[in-house]
């Protein structure tokens, strides 16, 4: 396989988070134009501005990008469609990067936007793929909380993985939540309120699972160029790696698309796990963000227990893990969780957060983890951001 | 093991009657065409015509090779690598049926696939997977233990997928003929509490009587299939007690078409049967819809015994075959419409029966106590099409293999 090639002459910058909302009355074209309007405060830009649109949504139905920009009345030279779900803030990136290095586009305005109205969480599920209408959904009902409950109850038998040990994430990330002013979850969670919290499917119990809500998350990609005239800090791209329906002989999923991966993400970026100021994980169910930290190299899986009791991963730790809170302490906004580890750790590194700054944070490990086909996910995908421009 | 099921208690009439609700049925044209299979009681999977292997869930293109691929039976062995007990849902039928079980198998055919759980079988296990109907009428993998346990069949996730007589309420809708007694004396042996045995005549006597409404869970009841009102009346009195219709009248006479046909013959086969059946499920079929979920004694199916010549014609029988068809097809419509209620439509296909309308035609022929042994298994199974004997299997073979010379065969 051919090594990947520097992300020279682009530069990631301006996140945005439109402020979640459990249950909304507004529409998914709402959201985006409420992200688009947030992007424009921040730079100044108006809807000519941007020549490039990168869009992903799940209620945006039954309209896809196109829809949106002439809704939005954008004219862009670029787009693209990413239905990737929580894989969608890395690929955004990569696709928007690549446009605007070979100059399809100049500037990007990378977008993901997602309603919950009443009943659209049941009404999404049931048209998600064809695989789960016909082989999943009909079993039960559970939702992804049923399949992720298969692959936690498999990976927590073969790597000696606990409870207690998923704890210890949730707390930590809802630690994290409470500077973050956006957060969903505003009160403090102990261990024994994870411990004890009721359980929705085997071994998956309440504080596991995320809350599904509205909201939008945005960010741009342009040139060094184009960000210094708008006076915006920015990050630069030092590797990135996608994979999709890696390991399908697995009986039951216990690896990502990372672990095939991984060591060319880590070689093209020129550094590793341990040189990582935070981590910005798909944490739908903490079992896949165990899984990810063993497939993207800090540690094995069995010594996943272990590792785990080592670090501290509030803000301020050892290892900070979604410092925002999370998908699972913040909420989540459909596809907007897959961009919000982007924006997040985007923030982090330009020194913006929404809450609680992480201590000289420099660089960000990004992970998207999506879609769930049939029995366990398919879309993976991870980049590592580096501050560039403080502006 | 299974909890035994117990006696329902008598219901509460001030209590809200569960609305029967179906799981998901939206499904693709791959997974319906599992679910024609599934009818019969096959354990079936796509294999590839090029690289031979299984593959689940349905697809259109193999995914190993993009070969084409067929339904094929398959071995039905498997193990459970994972499972969950699912607590909360936000489908309206599985919400009422929490917790509710399922794993991943890996199945001895080779993928992967999401099974309910029967209760006696858990993570590790080898299991035995069935290709159930679901309430929608939709294929469903369940997986069984091994080797029986005690109670199997009671297991209440189980019985979402059956329609097991036990302690249910079964109407049979002729107890004059040797084939009404013999279903309505198996669903007894099988635990049914109560058949209701209808006599459209009960001012005339009819062989075996004296035995039959002397038989301990026998309610005879006046109903004759010709007559809109007597239907109409006993769904009335019966529609909210009864949890099984079984259609066993028949009209088979013998007679051709240009040449030694009676005219008045058909008349009377195409009212009893086809007129009859339409009858019957206008007056049964709205109560049964209404309480097919409703706890353990919740009505589950419709069954109609027919003959397997309803699907080629038949040389000698060509009326009695012309009423089989419609009766076939006014059942294959009806299936389509209690699939949106949960109740089974059960088709029993029989070759001639051995009675006095089929004198002249050689053995083998269908006694009366094989209609009711297949009655009750399809009950017991939940299985939508059953073969009560040979002849009929043998037809069945040959139509699925090749409809139109089958016909031709038949008739000649």
């Amino acid at each position: 396989m051919g090594r990947q090639k520097p992300y020279d002459g682009v530069v990631v910058c301006a996140p945005v988070t439109v402020p979640y909302a459990r249950y909304s009355d507004k529409t998914a074209h709402w959201w985006t134009g409420s992200a688009l309007a947030a992007l424009s405060r921040q730079t100044g830009l108006g809807p000519e501005d941007f020549d490039g649109f990168c869009f992903a949504s799940f209620s945006a139905g039954p309209d896809t990008v196109v829809g949106m920009v002439q809704h939005l009345g954008l004219s862009p030279r670029w787009m693209d469609h990413i239905p990737t779900g929580g894989a969608s803030g890395v690929m955004a990136l990569r696709r928007a990067a690549r446009a605007v290095q070979m100059g399809d586009a100049d500037i990007v305005a990378c977008v993901a936007a997602d309603t919950n109205q009443i009943d659209s969480f049941r009404q999404t599920l049931q048209g998600f793929s064809r695989f789960s209408q016909d082989a999943t959904y009909p079993y039960g009902f559970g939702g992804p909380n049923a399949t992720f409950a298969l692959i936690a109850d498999n990976f927590m038998r073969e790597y000696g993985v606990s409870r207690d040990d998923f704890a210890k994430l949730c707390v930590a990330q809802r630690d994290n939540a409470l500077s973050n002013p956006f957060a969903l979850m505003k009160k403090p969670l102990t261990h024994d309120q994870y411990m004890q919290a009721r359980p929705i499917s085997d071994p998956i119990h309440l504080f596991d699972c995320v809350m599904p809500c509205a909201g939008a998350e945005a960010f741009i990609v342009t040139t060094p160029e184009k960000a210094r005239d708008l006076g915006l800090s920015t990050a630069r791209l030092a590797a990135t790696i996608e994979r999709h329906n890696a390991f399908p002989e697995d009986p039951v999923q216990t690896r990502g698309g990372w672990a095939r991966d991984i060591d060319d993400l880590w070689s093209a970026a020129g550094c590793g796990p341990q040189d990582m100021d935070m981590v910005q994980l798909y944490d739908d169910y903490p079992v896949i963000v165990a899984m990810q930290l063993a497939d993207l190299g800090f540690c094995e899986k069995p010594e996943l227990s272990r590792f785990i009791a080592d670090n501290d991963f509030t803000i301020s730790g050892s290892l900070p893990l979604n410092t925002n809170g999370g998908q699972l302490s913040a909420g989540q906004a459909g596809a907007a969780g897959g961009f919000q580890n982007v924006t997040e750790g985007l923030r982090q590194i330009l020194q913006t957060p929404l809450g609680d700054q992480v201590p000289d944070a420099k660089r960000a490990l990004i992970s998207g983890f999506g879609l769930v086909n049939y029995d366990r996910g398919i879309c993976t995908g991870a980049a590592v951001l580096e501050q560039e421009v403080l502006r | 093991m299974s909890e035994p099921l117990t006696p329902p208690k008598r219901k509460d009439p001030l209590v809200v009657t569960r609305a029967g609700h179906v799981p998901p049925a939206l499904r693709s044209r791959a997974a319906t065409a599992m679910a024609a299979r599934a009818g019969l009681g096959r354990f079936v999977l796509q294999v590839c015509d090029d690289c031979a292997r299984a593959t689940y869930p349905q697809r259109d293109r193999c995914p190993f090779c993009w070969g084409e691929l067929r339904w094929q039976d398959q071995p039905d062995g498997a193990v459970i690598e994972a499972e969950t007990t699912i607590r909360s849902s936000i489908d309206l039928f599985f919400k009422d049926h929490l917790p509710w079980r399922v794993g991943s198998a890996r199945l001895d055919a080779g993928p992967m696939a999401t099974v309910h759980l029967h209760g006696d079988v858990g993570q590790g296990d080898r299991v035995k997977i069935e290709l159930k109907l679901d309430r929608s009428g939709n294929p469903a993998l369940f997986a069984m233990p091994e080797k029986e346990t005690p109670h199997m069949a009671d297991d209440p996730q189980l019985r979402v997928f059956t329609a097991d007589p036990k302690y249910r309420r079964v109407l049979v809708t002729d107890g004059r003929t040797a084939t009404g007694q013999a279903v309505a004396e198996a669903l007894l042996k099988a635990g049914a509490k109560t058949v209701f045995l209808g006599n459209a005549d009960p001012l005339m006597r009819y062989p075996g009587q004296d035995r039959i409404e002397a038989t301990a869970g026998i309610e005879p009841v006046r109903l004759s299939l010709t007559d809109t009102r007597s239907i109409e009346a006993l769904a009335g009195q019966l529609g909210g007690r009864v949890d099984i219709v079984v259609n066993t009248a028949q009209f088979s006479r013998q007679g051709g078409v240009g040449f030694g046909g009676n005219l008045n013959d058909l008349q009377s086969g195409l009212d009893l049967e086809v007129t009859g059946l339409m009858r019957l499920a206008q007056g049964f079929a709205p109560a049964l819809s209404g309480r097919s979920d409703d706890g353990d004694r919740s009505a589950a199916a419709f069954v109609d015994i027919a003959s397997i010549h309803g699907l080629t014609g038949r040389a000698g029988f060509a009326g009695s075959s012309a009423a089989a068809a419609a009766r076939l097809s006014l059942l294959a419509s009806l299936r389509g419409e209690m699939a949106r209620t949960g109740i089974r439509v059960i088709s029993v296909l029989t070759g001639p029966v051995d009675d006095g309308w089929h004198q002249n035609v050689p053995p083998p022929k269908t006694a009366p106590a094989q209609i009711a042994r297949a009655v009750v298994t399809a009950l017991q199974q939940g299985q939508e099409t059953i073969c009560a004997d040979e002849v009929a299997k043998d037809v069945l073979t040959r139509w699925q293999d090749d409809p139109l010379l089958t016909i031709r065969e038949e008739n000649k």
